[in-house]
């Protein structure tokens, strides 16, 4: 990479590009302007299968590609448009899971399609967009770059929840998530332009470089830049205090955008916020680590004492992810105090320090991919049971607490799948979401930061009741105790899966068996995000 | 490692830990993919994988080396039928499983009890899902017994959690949705800090070859600095202390015990309450000498709060079964007090008072379970003159209820003297006031017999049918364990005590801190395998003269 100056001097010649690593996004892209076309110019309206086909296709090709790009290349960096946009272990493993929750959404929404009257073609190209903006979130080395990838994110998903405009809550909650979505994009442009005017310039490595090699007085733009960029990103991510939306947003949307929301976009924000901190401003760890701890604080508690008091099973699940989001905050925050020497030795090039650093992205990364898994399930089984039943007719709200009661004596597979999903979100072991805790605890500890550790587990206690309300729900209805027999005439009729949308059911299996494959046997993934990690270290 | 080494002299090459906790999580499995029109296979079913994994333990129980486990010069060489093998080699985890004298009969009694509850008690209703909770609740405890890495162990200490959880909540009484939360936040909160605790003790206490989560290698190594380790030591004991449990955290148990189907409270106070007990030897005393020496003045005390306090609240109670639960919180307390004595003698007696504790107040949950079945009440005072309508029983209930006072010649004697005698000797004074504990224990049993099973019947009374074969069968088992380990108690004898010796002289030895008594020779120092470093290490030989000084006031 040329030094800065070199850099503004080539600004007219046109950059070389590395069109391989661009064709995940271009997969993307393409599948969904050639989709919007083909529906537009063909005489009838497309059939939903159709569509769902072509996104579960090009969400497989998105991953499958990144994953080929991942083995071939190795975890290094390989930067292209000028370093404008890199191509590594982080970002590939992120775009594996951004087409792996493309595939999943497209799944469970296929059947809820025609519930929300949300046309096929439409919805599966704004997926597809939201879904590029968020490759391009995980792999931008530029503002500029990021922003781009952000605001398409956003955008598409600002019309994605707006497509089920027949229900108000819906249309509500699209402005909702527009108004205050836009809002933050502003922080986050005027962001940028403080971090422009501090370092004179807005590629990250750039920036990194800049703030490495020059003495200056202060760093007060700069942190004031910082500080805004964190805003804009935090309200992404849904961390406290800038998470209001969210379960407002979360309770409006169709359940399957919900879980897009929950998984995709939310770890679209944190690859982001990861690059941006470790990459561009790595420099000024002990102004940042300290904001990050507190939004991991709030987070976490505010999540988690919220969650039990809903009793909307789309609200907690919405104020549990806010929760969830602290504790990859927790991994991203996991610095020793000490680290500006650390930091000063690693840019030296001593590697010794390196290994040990990474312990908190790869934390954080195994954890949104493990959470991004657990959420789609969660909600998909949300999906599963509003359609294979009839609105309620009592003003109680369509994810009523109540509406699950009994579901284990109604569909005991699907009240198995959603309570090992909860059991999962709770951290009980041999389950994916412990080793993602444990991973996430043990960077914290590693690097000294103990009461955070104390505080996350606590809350996690905290959240696990919320969880444990859902699954009483389901297992032990409110009534007579059981432990006398049953009267035979109490036994209703159980509907098998037959008449569950096979696409749904589809999804929830994949999630369910992801959470216990990483569970028991969470080597891999461990490997995988240890190297993803590394490769975002200068 | 001479773990490792002790091991292939003394077991065969079948790995038979690892099938004990295999075969009952294969057989939840089975009775889960058991057709849906057959729910009457899945007891049976349950039963017959619940009962070879019962068979294998006792089958492990008689190949179990009395004289390698006696020739053992530290607690790490005195495991026994080991089996390791990688499992996330990054973070230095390994499936690494093992038994010593400490943990045989804890395995045995766990595996045994399951395949006995599961025949003898019937579910009444869903019995698919039970069988398949039961059976995985069995895998659990018996993983938690046997593992010797502590991200092993805290797996299988959280997983029992759930089968336990879902069983009181789908099959239990009335109250069963609070009790089941209750019990379950309780738990998870003792563990929260438990996790960060294992976590802070394998980064800092690993050797300098790598993090590692293995018990052995962090035990014999003692890398932690002291106050490192004592903070760790009280997490684990909090964590602990919950499950065993002791007074102030306690209250979950009556709840849990009450609302659970008979079948979860035998298992519960069986099994599940030994892992707290069991945690505390073996990741407390074992991982951090030091640390429970300096902690050993409270946790004697809390255990003998405990033991006074259940005792009281027992006598007080109006529910058979709550009584029963009570009692619990009084022997475990016992425990309590003779692990923290750091005598060979009350380590051993705890170690045998969990076997037996297990295996009377599993009974009495049973007896008690069966007059519920017939009476629809377990209220002490709608029951009177139970005995001339039910001899049988009545004559069993004597027999298991004497066993739970600790009367000689039964086997709640054994564990309750030996860990009176150890412990007079280092805790002389909080030994006296435990002991009347087991005056408390004699009246609030009796009271709670005379008021049952003698006094005038009223008409249902009367009318209690007495046990049938089938109970019978289901009861045997107890009995016959009762009388034979209080007439000959020497099989549990011979496994413990060479464990519990080398438990105190590890704890000895790092605690750099002599016994109150020297000249009791409880601790034959020149077999063992003394750091010269680690004897220096440790600060708390000035508190130790502060608490033998008020011992005799």
């Amino acid at each position: 990479m040329p030094p800065l100056d070199e850099l503004f001097d080539e600004t007219f010649a046109s950059p070389g590009v590395d069109w391989w690593v661009l064709v995940p996004q271009i997969i993307l892209v393409g599948a969904a302007l050639g989709l919007l076309l083909v529906a537009s110019l063909a005489p009838r309206a497309l059939p939903a299968w159709a569509s769902t086909i072509v996104t579960i296709s090009t969400g497989a090709a998105t991953a499958i590609t990144a994953a080929i790009q991942w083995t071939d290349w190795g975890s290094a960096p390989r930067s292209t448009l000028a370093g404008a946009f890199v191509s590594d272990g982080f970002s590939l493993l992120i775009t594996v899971l951004v087409g792996a929750g493309v595939v999943m959404t497209a799944l469970v929404a296929h059947s809820a399609l025609d519930r929300y009257a949300m046309a096929p073609p439409e919805f599966a190209a704004l997926l597809l967009a939201s879904a590029a903006g968020a490759v391009v979130m995980a792999g931008a080395n530029d503002l500029i770059v990021l922003f781009l990838g952000l605001e398409s994110l956003s955008i598409a998903l600002y019309v994605l929840i707006a497509l089920a405009g027949r229900r108000a809550s819906a249309r509500e909650s699209a402005m909702k998530y527009f108004v205050l979505g836009a809002f933050s994009s502003a922080f986050f442009l005027y962001g940028i332009a403080l971090v422009y005017g501090a370092t004179g310039g807005t590629n990250l490595s750039g920036i990194s470089e800049f703030l490495f090699g020059t003495v200056r007085d202060n760093d007060y733009l700069l942190l004031a830049g910082v500080a805004l960029l964190l805003v804009g990103l935090g309200f992404k991510i849904a961390a406290v205090p800038f998470h209001f939306w969210a379960p407002d947003v979360y309770e409006g949307a169709p359940s399957p955008v919900t879980g897009y929301l929950a998984s995709i976009a939310k770890a679209a924000g944190f690859a982001a916020l990861a690059r941006v901190l470790y990459v561009a401003v790595f420099q000024q760890g002990t102004a940042w680590s300290p904001i990050i701890v507190a939004l991991a604080f709030a987070s976490l508690s505010v999540g988690a004492v919220m969650a039990i008091c809903q009793s909307d099973v789309k609200r907690m699940l919405a104020f549990s992810s806010i929760s969830h989001a602290g504790f990859v905050l927790v991994g991203l925050a996991a610095i020793d105090p000490d680290i500006v020497d650390r930091l000063w030795a690693n840019f030296a090039g001593s590697v010794g320090g390196a290994a040990d650093l990474g312990d908190g992205v790869s934390g954080a990364v195994f954890y949104l991919v493990v959470y991004s898994f657990m959420a789609l399930g969660s909600f998909a089984v949300l999906s599963a049971v509003v359609g294979s039943s009839t609105d309620p007719d009592d003003g109680t709200s369509r994810h009523d607490l109540s509406r699950y009661s009994g579901l284990a004596r109604r569909r005991p597979v699907l009240a198995l799948a959603f309570a090992v999903l909860l059991l999962a979100q709770a951290g009980v072991p041999l389950t994916a979401g412990f080793v993602a805790k444990f991973e996430v605890i043990r960077a914290a500890v590693g690097e000294g930061v103990y009461v955070l550790a104390a505080v996350a587990m606590v809350t996690a206690v905290v959240s696990a009741f919320a969880y444990l309300r859902v699954v009483l729900a389901m297992y032990a209805p409110d009534g007579a105790s059981v432990a006398d027999d049953d009267p035979p005439t109490a036994r209703v009729s159980r509907p098998r899966w037959g008449d569950l949308p096979l696409t749904t059911v589809l999804a929830i299996a994949l999630a369910v068996a992801v959470t216990f494959v990483v569970g028991v046997l969470p080597q891999t993934l461990l490997e995988w995000s240890a190297d993803a990690a590394l490769s975002i270290f200068p | 490692m001479g773990a490792l080494l002790a091991a292939s002299g003394s077991a065969s090459d079948f790995p038979i830990l690892n099938a004990l906790i295999f075969v009952p999580a294969v057989g939840a499995l089975v009775v889960a993919l058991l057709p849906r029109s057959r729910p009457d296979l899945a007891r049976p079913v349950g039963a017959l994988f619940a009962g070879i994994a019962g068979a294998l333990a006792l089958a492990m129980a008689w190949q179990f080396d009395t004289a390698a486990a006696a020739d053992a010069e530290s607690v790490g060489e005195g495991f026994q039928f080991i089996s390791q093998q990688s499992w996330i080699p990054d973070l230095g985890i390994s499936w690494h499983v093992g038994v010593d004298g400490i943990s045989l009969w804890l395995v045995v009694l766990s595996s045994v009890i399951v395949p006995i509850v599961l025949a003898g008690v019937d579910p009444h209703h869903d019995p698919k899902p039970y069988t398949a909770w039961m059976l995985l609740l069995q895998a659990g405890s018996v993983g938690a017994f046997v593992a010797l890495d502590l991200f092993l162990f805290f797996v299988m200490f959280e997983v029992v959690l759930v089968p336990m959880y879902l069983l009181i909540a789908g099959w239990g009484y009335d109250g069963r949705r609070y009790a089941a939360t209750k019990f379950f936040i309780y738990t998870m909160a003792g563990s929260a800090l438990l996790l960060v605790a294992i976590i802070a003790t394998a980064v800092l206490g690993s050797p300098d070859s790598g993090i590692t989560f293995d018990l052995v290698t962090l035990a014999e190594g003692q890398q932690l600095a002291t106050n490192a380790a004592r903070l760790c030591f009280v997490a684990f004991a909090i964590a602990f202390l919950v499950k065993v449990p002791v007074v102030p955290l306690h209250t979950w148990l009556p709840d849990a015990h009450t609302e659970a189907p008979t079948a979860g409270s035998v298992v519960l106070a069986a099994v599940l309450l030994k892992l707290g007990t069991y945690g505390l030897l073996r990741f407390g005393l074992y991982l951090f000498p030091e640390a429970s020496d300096w902690a050993a003045p409270v946790l004697v005390t809390v255990g003998v709060v405990g033991v006074i306090w259940g005792a009281i609240t027992a006598a007080m109670q109006r529910d058979l079964k709550r009584l029963v639960a009570y009692s619990s919180v009084a022997h475990m307390g016992f425990i309590v007090l003779g692990i923290f004595a750091f005598t060979a003698e009350a380590i051993g007696g705890g170690v045998i008072q969990m076997v037996n504790h297990g295996i009377s107040t599993g009974a009495l949950f049973l007896l008690v379970g069966m007059l519920y079945e017939r009476r629809r009440t377990r209220q002490i005072d709608e029951l009177a003159g139970i005995q001339s309508a039910a001899p049988v029983y009545a004559g069993v209930f004597t027999l298991i209820m004497l066993s739970s006072i600790g009367v000689p010649g039964l086997n709640g004697f054994v564990g309750e003297f030996l860990i009176l005698i150890g412990s007079f000797e280092t805790r002389r004074w909080w030994t006296v006031i435990a002991a009347t504990g087991v005056i408390l224990a004699a009246l609030y049993l009796l009271w709670a017999y005379q008021r049952v099973f003698h006094g005038p019947p009223a008409a249902a009374d009367r009318q209690t049918a007495d046990l049938r074969k089938g109970e019978l069968l289901t009861l045997a088992p107890f009995v016959i364990a009762a009388v034979a380990l209080g007439v000959y108690p020497k099989p549990l004898l011979a496994a413990t005590e060479p464990a519990a010796d080398c438990l105190v002289m590890h704890v000895t030895v790092y605690s750099a801190d002599e016994l109150a008594d020297p000249a009791d020779p409880v601790v034959v120092f020149d077999g063992c395998d003394i750091r010269d470093s680690a004897c220096s290490a440790g600060d708390g030989s000035g508190d130790r003269v502060d608490d033998t000084a008020g011992d005799d006031h």
